[in-house]
């Protein structure tokens, strides 16, 4: 088994326009879909990551937020145990944020040996 | 209270007090002579008050011949003083007037300072279970054996090593520091968790032992919310989640003595003192942000306690599922996972769930699969009822997978 990251990438006003009721539907979706991995023995750790960010570039200019050059941004990221990168794309069909239009970006996860 | 079962029940109240006590005065070196000097006592009680009737107050009759106990063993043996502690060896020098600190306050804090001091890493967790039964609960060699399904000479030694190695690496008996608190409470935690589950799921059945167990892992977290350092939110959701399954635990056999599932008890006969208890509980539990798998585990325990089969219910118990597999996971809470999934959203979506889950060793697994099937597929339902009963041994489980076959060839 190898790890895989999947890197959730949407458009912040998906998020935006919610209602609360969308919104918890929305999180059931996610928890289902993230238990159902977890049941499988998956599952490593997830994370959101929230609208509060900026970003430093080189000689230490910082521009606001992380999306003022990009339409979409990460929402979050999730690391799994897969057999195979097939096998993660596989597991990451069921995200719910192809649903909204995003995407996930699947990533082999390397250790560092130093 | 008749004599008959008057010292076997202040045995298993004031054993461990007097023990907690004494050994803390002696240090966890003696732990042994504390040990004697507690037998010896109760040995007496039992003689005298065989001839000359019970005293008055059985309980400070103990106490006081534990206290002249001690004296007269110090009195006896110097090579001992030598080696205790310095506070004793300077009041040792008057015996008759060392305190020995029977009083409630004193009694609890070494108590829970034994807590401590047992459910240590060092030594493994049966290990610690074991010895909390017997110093901290008060239990016979013979009832561990009988927990653990195995036989005295097993649990004499693994006592013996475990308070070996107590005393190698220099554990005191003390309460752990404030740093230290969290991680060391998170053991006591987990000991009591396998204490309860001891008594729960056990499988011997000598039923008032395993409702014993299950009664001195709750009557150990009660002792930890009377001390505030350890009153925390998730010492409450443990207390609350032993609480919630306990209020079943009458409800679970039938009058043959064997096990009813879930579905087939007879609510009317859930204890709804321990509902109550649990569910104040866990509301104590509710404090902070701290999220973890007691608060988890009691939570799908009380939805457990609804006896409505509402969606809303079965979609609680799902979402807790889901949280509990991503802090921990393990193959039965991955089935119970999958078949709340079935009752929040159907069979369909749940079997879809369950083919990519990889247990096809586990009769769980294929009971759950023939459970789902039912009602969609009856010939994939039958397989999976003759791949369980494959795959266990127990009896029990047998019997009703059988019933279930019987059943379903008849539809």
């Amino acid at each position: 088994m190898t790890e895989f990251m999947m890197i959730f990438r949407s458009e912040p006003k998906a998020w935006e326009n919610l209602s609360p009721e969308q919104m918890q539907a929305s999180t059931k979706k996610w928890q289902d879909w993230i238990g159902g991995i977890a049941a499988q023995e998956k599952f490593v750790s997830t994370n959101r990551l929230g609208f509060n960010g900026k970003t430093i570039k080189p000689n230490h200019v910082i521009t606001d937020g992380p999306y003022t050059e990009l339409k979409e941004i990460i929402g979050g990221y999730m690391i799994v145990k897969a057999e195979n990168l097939a096998n993660a794309i596989e597991m990451a069909k069921g995200c719910p944020t192809l649903d909204i239009g995003g995407q996930v970006e699947v990533r082999d996860v390397m250790e560092i040996n130093i | 209270m008749e004599k008959g079962v008057l010292i076997p029940n202040l045995f298993k109240t004031e054993y461990r007090k007097i023990v907690s006590v004494l050994c803390k005065l002696f240090g966890l070196v003696h732990i042994e002579i504390a040990e004697d000097i507690t037998n010896d006592t109760f040995l007496l009680a039992s003689e005298t008050w065989g001839q000359k009737g019970i005293p008055e107050n059985p309980k400070a009759w103990l106490y006081a011949v534990a206290k002249n106990k001690t004296k007269d063993y110090l009195k006896r043996n110097q090579n001992f003083i030598n080696n205790i502690t310095p506070e004793i060896k300077k009041a040792s020098l008057n015996f008759d007037e060392l305190d020995i600190d029977l009083s409630e306050k004193n009694i609890n804090d070494s108590q829970l300072q034994m807590i401590f001091t047992i459910c240590n890493n060092v030594i493994s967790s049966n290990a610690q279970i074991g010895l909390a039964l017997r110093i901290l609960c008060g239990f016979g060699i013979e009832e561990i054996a009988e927990a653990f399904l195995t036989n005295k000479e097993t649990i004499n030694k693994r006592l013996f090593r475990a308070k070996e190695k107590l005393r190698a690496e220099h554990i005191k008996i003390e309460f752990p520091n404030k740093k230290e608190i969290d991680k060391r409470l998170k053991n006591v935690l987990t000991t009591i968790y396998l204490l309860f589950n001891e008594g729960y799921y056990s499988s011997t059945n000598n039923q008032p032992l395993k409702k014993d167990l299950c009664v001195e892992a709750m009557r150990l977290s009660y002792l930890l919310l009377q001390h505030k350092k350890t009153d925390l939110p998730v010492t409450n959701a443990l207390l609350s989640l032993i609480c919630f399954h306990s209020s079943r635990f009458e409800s679970r056999l039938n009058n043959n003595g064997e096990y009813l599932l879930y579905f087939d008890q007879d609510k009317r006969n859930w204890n709804k003192e321990l509902i109550i208890k649990g569910e104040h509980y866990l509301n104590k539990s509710a404090i902070g942000n701290e999220i973890t798998k007691y608060h988890l585990e009691a939570r799908i325990a009380f939805w457990h306690t609804r006896e409505n089969e509402t969606i809303e219910k079965w979609e609680n118990i799902l979402q807790l599922y889901n949280r509990l597999l991503q802090i921990q996971y393990s193959p039965i809470i991955a089935l119970n996972r999958t078949y709340a999934l079935s009752k929040a959203s159907g069979k369909k979506i749940a079997i879809q769930e369950a083919l990519k889950i990889n247990l096809k060793q586990n009769h769980f697994y294929h009971s759950l699969m023939a459970e789902l099937y039912s009602g969609i597929d009856k010939d994939k339902q039958i397989e999976h009822l003759n791949q369980a009963l494959n795959l266990t041994q127990n009896k029990t489980n047998k019997e009703i997978l059988n019933k279930k076959l019987k059943k379903v060839n008849r539809v």
